[in-house]
């Protein structure tokens, strides 16, 4: 029983320490690092709740997609990360003075809160018992919410459309296929027939048209 | 010494505040602020899950996929974003994106 306790505090603890290194360390991709450590812990809890689907899908999504995006996109900008930290120190006193009061409210809002006991009777699909947790999910998330689903790939779709049309450079001296130009070529475009005189070959004038 | 709903609501409320202080103290880092975004982003996520298994409703994990969903799709847009503003710009620093000040 308190193999639970122990591992959430674990979870919990090194997820918190590496959310803080985070923001406080001085290399992007060292944060990036930590990123992916506190999403990994994050799953861990997300396992501990019995969320199994979800934990691994955090792995996969963030660890697989979003942290190697962020590892690329730093490792491709050439950027003085040195000058960008500049006003840590002064922004330091705002930003635990707006944090200390976030937090506060937090803790108001969680202190004084209470489940309604009625709650229970107002469940939209409760968690089944007897299958496991992916299958719980796909049993309401391909029927009943199949609508928001299918949403979430249009989202997904459309960043990454957004992302490709963002990103895409035509370089001018680049040679690209044209299907247009391609399908619009006969034989006439395409061919000429000469005339050559024995032993003599095609002069230059000829073989410059040709080239062309 | 049983982990209840409280635990893992603190947890999240640290996690968004830690996700706040990061984007007030890397202001000039951008990077740094999409990381912090995630990490709020995260917080929700937590607290969408801890809702959905101790009041054994599924339905708040089916929500917690959503925000997953819209979380990738924000940090490609942004990384794209800040591809593109490097290259016309050669800088990332947030106090330079002025362009469309007037």
């Amino acid at each position: 029983m308190i193999l639970p306790a122990l591992f959430f505090y674990l979870f919990a603890t090194i997820c918190v320490a590496s959310a803080v290194m985070v923001i406080v360390s001085r290399n992007p991709v060292h944060s990036v690092l930590y990123l992916i450590l506190a999403f990994v812990n994050a799953s861990g809890l997300f396992v501990l709740m019995g969320a199994e689907f979800l934990g691994m899908m955090l792995i996969v999504v963030y660890v697989g997609a979003v942290a190697v995006l962020f590892l690329f996109v730093i490792m491709m900008l050439d950027v003085d990360f040195v000058e960008l930290r500049e006003g840590f120190i002064q922004y330091l006193p705002v930003g635990l003075v707006i944090g200390g009061i976030f937090m506060f409210e937090l803790l108001l809002v969680v202190g004084a809160w209470a489940i309604n006991p009625s709650v229970t009777k107002t469940i939209t699909a409760a968690i089944p018992t007897n299958v496991t947790n992916t299958e719980a999910l796909g049993l309401v998330l391909y029927t009943k919410y199949i609508h928001y689903f299918q949403l979430a790939g249009m989202v997904l779709l459309v960043a990454m459309i957004g992302a490709i049309v963002l990103t895409l450079r035509h370089k001018v001296m680049v040679k690209r296929q044209d299907i247009n130009v391609q399908n619009a070529r006969t034989p006439e475009m395409a061919m000429a027939m000469r005339k050559v005189a024995s032993g003599q070959g095609l002069s230059d004038a000829d073989a410059a048209e040709w080239v062309k | 010494m049983t982990i209840g709903l409280g635990h893992y609501l603190a947890v999240g409320a640290i996690l968004f505040t830690l996700g706040i202080l990061g984007i007030f103290l890397n202001r000039k880092n951008i990077i740094v602020i999409l990381m912090s975004i995630e990490l709020i982003l995260l917080s929700v996520n937590i607290n969408l899950v801890a809702f959905s298994t101790f009041l054994g409703d599924i339905v708040g994990q089916v929500f917690a996929l959503l925000v997953l969903t819209v979380a990738a799709a924000e940090a490609a847009i942004g990384l794209a974003v800040l591809v593109v503003y490097f290259r016309n710009r050669g800088s990332i620093a947030v106090e330079d994106v002025n362009l469309m000040k007037g």
